[in-house]
């Protein structure tokens, strides 16, 4: 972590790179959702444009498949009226490290200014924001089982939107917590904004061998993880990354910890359900939730664009303080 | 040198005083006010009182559009731009405190363009302290002032305005 901070802040401790939730401060973070704030009422204008990044080059470099974080990646940089490039890298999955810097480098030599990263191993977006020139900056779009900061703040922003007081909430993370990036940042926000309670619920199998060590409480019981809850954000049972005999059945894995409209009533009557999707209708969230009053997972996709075009406006515009003037 | 709170509410008396007689010498009826965050907004909301303006006043925040924003960066509460009209085809009064290089009031004439296209804009400013580094030039003025270039002035509020001078 303390590797990560010294890559991720300049020397006045803002924003040089956007790798990871951990270690930001609540000031920070609040700064990010504050800024988000204003962007989103941008979303709701005409002109849904502003002229603050003009002239900047963001290359989003996509080693795994996506659509919801590509698209609105891209459209945030479009909005901040950045020139954006979409490389989609899936069919070189396996890239080594020499030949993935050789991009990198070819990249730099066209003189960009940002690379969103979404990758399959944990570690890559540290691994290339420790190797590329200094012009540069990186947004981490998702490594590994490691960290999804950007979708965390989406999260917490929906939150704050619907339940300002942080200090009085309750919050279930409910599923595949095991192999969640989201997960691990989604823990790492909460209690930095100064969420009374964070909790996971999972089967023994998809948590991590301490669970413990994630800094929530732990709950092998969705029944007993619901009670009383704000916020219920579920998780994507991520069938891709799961390897060997983890679970007897999708079929089984809903039975007990699909979230149902009848188990949803054990949380507080005006709590609300996240999704970070894509969804597995059907097998971690039922259709009648996603789509019932309660659910705010349409929302999270529409706080995406905001969110990002403020951690980037926030790095990019990152330099040393000057006169205003009138 | 400060022009105190008594000496601000007269201009800004004087200042509703021509706008109003601007505003119809020209027949602009039913015009839409925006002010520019925050003195302008405070300067704003006293002649949008003043002339008893139908529709609600705008806010504009001019922060996006800033032609400084590679070296000073983003400020991190930016309070949204708030115009709860539409723009096509309608007279505008943009309204600031103090005029100085023009940039402010570029940025702010871009963002508008960015909501429609007015009819008209017209430039109120309560104080102009001259050294235009653009072609902008208000339409009414409270007072003109000469300042040195280390001087700087700031409208104080949003209760009691007064103007301060400050030796940077």
């Amino acid at each position: 972590m303390a590797r990560s901070q010294f890559c991720q802040l300049d020397e006045s401790g803002r924003l040089r790179h956007f790798l990871t939730t951990e270690g930001l401060s609540r000031e920070t973070l609040t700064d990010i959702l504050d800024t988000a704030e204003s962007f989103a009422a941008v979303g709701k204008r005409a002109i849904k444009k502003v002229p603050l990044l003009r002239g900047k080059t963001i290359v989003n470099l996509f080693f795994e498949p996506s659509t919801r974080t590509l698209t609105t990646f891209e459209l945030a940089a479009k909005r901040l009226s950045a020139d954006v490039m979409n490389i989609n890298l899936r069919r070189s999955a396996t890239v080594k490290g020499e030949s993935l810097l050789d991009t990198l480098h070819t990249l730099e030599a066209m003189h960009c200014d940002m690379f969103v990263i979404r990758h399959a191993s944990s570690g890559a977006a540290h691994f290339i924001a420790r190797n590329v020139a200094p012009h540069i900056s990186v947004m981490n779009g998702g490594d590994g089982r490691h960290a999804h900061p950007s979708q965390a703040l989406i999260d917490v922003f929906t939150i704050r939107r619907h339940k300002p007081d942080f200090t009085k909430l309750r919050v279930a993370i409910v599923g595949d917590i095991a192999h969640s990036r989201v997960a691990r940042s989604q823990i790492s926000t909460l209690r930095t904004l100064g969420v009374k309670e964070v909790r996971v619920v999972a089967p023994r199998t998809l948590l991590p061998p301490v669970p413990e060590a994630l800094g929530a409480k732990v709950y092998f019981s969705l029944e007993e993880g619901l009670r009383d809850v704000d916020v219920v954000m579920m998780l994507r049972l991520q069938q891709e990354r799961i390897q060997g005999p983890l679970l007897p059945s999708l079929h089984e894995y809903q039975a007990c910890y699909g979230l149902t409209q009848k188990r949803l009533a054990l949380a507080k009557a005006d709590a609300i359900v996240m999704h970070p999707g894509p969804l597995n209708r059907g097998v971690e969230i039922d259709s009648e939730v996603a789509d019932g009053p309660q659910s705010v997972i349409l929302q999270q996709v529409s706080h995406g664009i905001a969110i990002r075009m403020a951690v980037m406006s926030m790095i990019l515009g990152r330099r040393d303080s000057a006169e205003v003037s009138n | 040198m400060n022009i105190n709170t008594t000496e601000t509410t007269a201009l800004l008396k004087s200042l509703a005083t021509e706008l109003g007689g601007q505003l119809s010498a020209l027949a602009r009826t039913d015009p839409l006010m925006i002010g520019i965050h925050t003195g302008g907004v405070w300067v704003a909301e006293h002649l949008h009182r003043a002339l008893e303006l139908a529709e609600p006043l705008g806010v504009l925040n001019i922060n996006f559009y800033r032609d400084d924003f590679s070296q000073s960066g983003l400020h991190p509460q930016v309070t949204p731009s708030d115009l709860p009209f539409s723009i096509d085809g309608r007279h505008v009064v943009l309204v600031d405190d103090v005029l100085h290089t023009g940039r402010t009031v570029r940025a702010a004439l871009n963002e508008i363009f960015d909501y429609g296209r007015p009819a008209s804009v017209l430039l109120v400013a309560l104080v102009d302290r001259g050294d235009r580094e653009l072609p902008v030039r208000a339409d009414v003025v409270g007072r003109k002032l000469s300042l040195t270039p280390g001087q700087q002035i700031k409208l104080l509020g949003p209760g009691s305005l007064r103007l301060e001078f400050q030796e940077c």
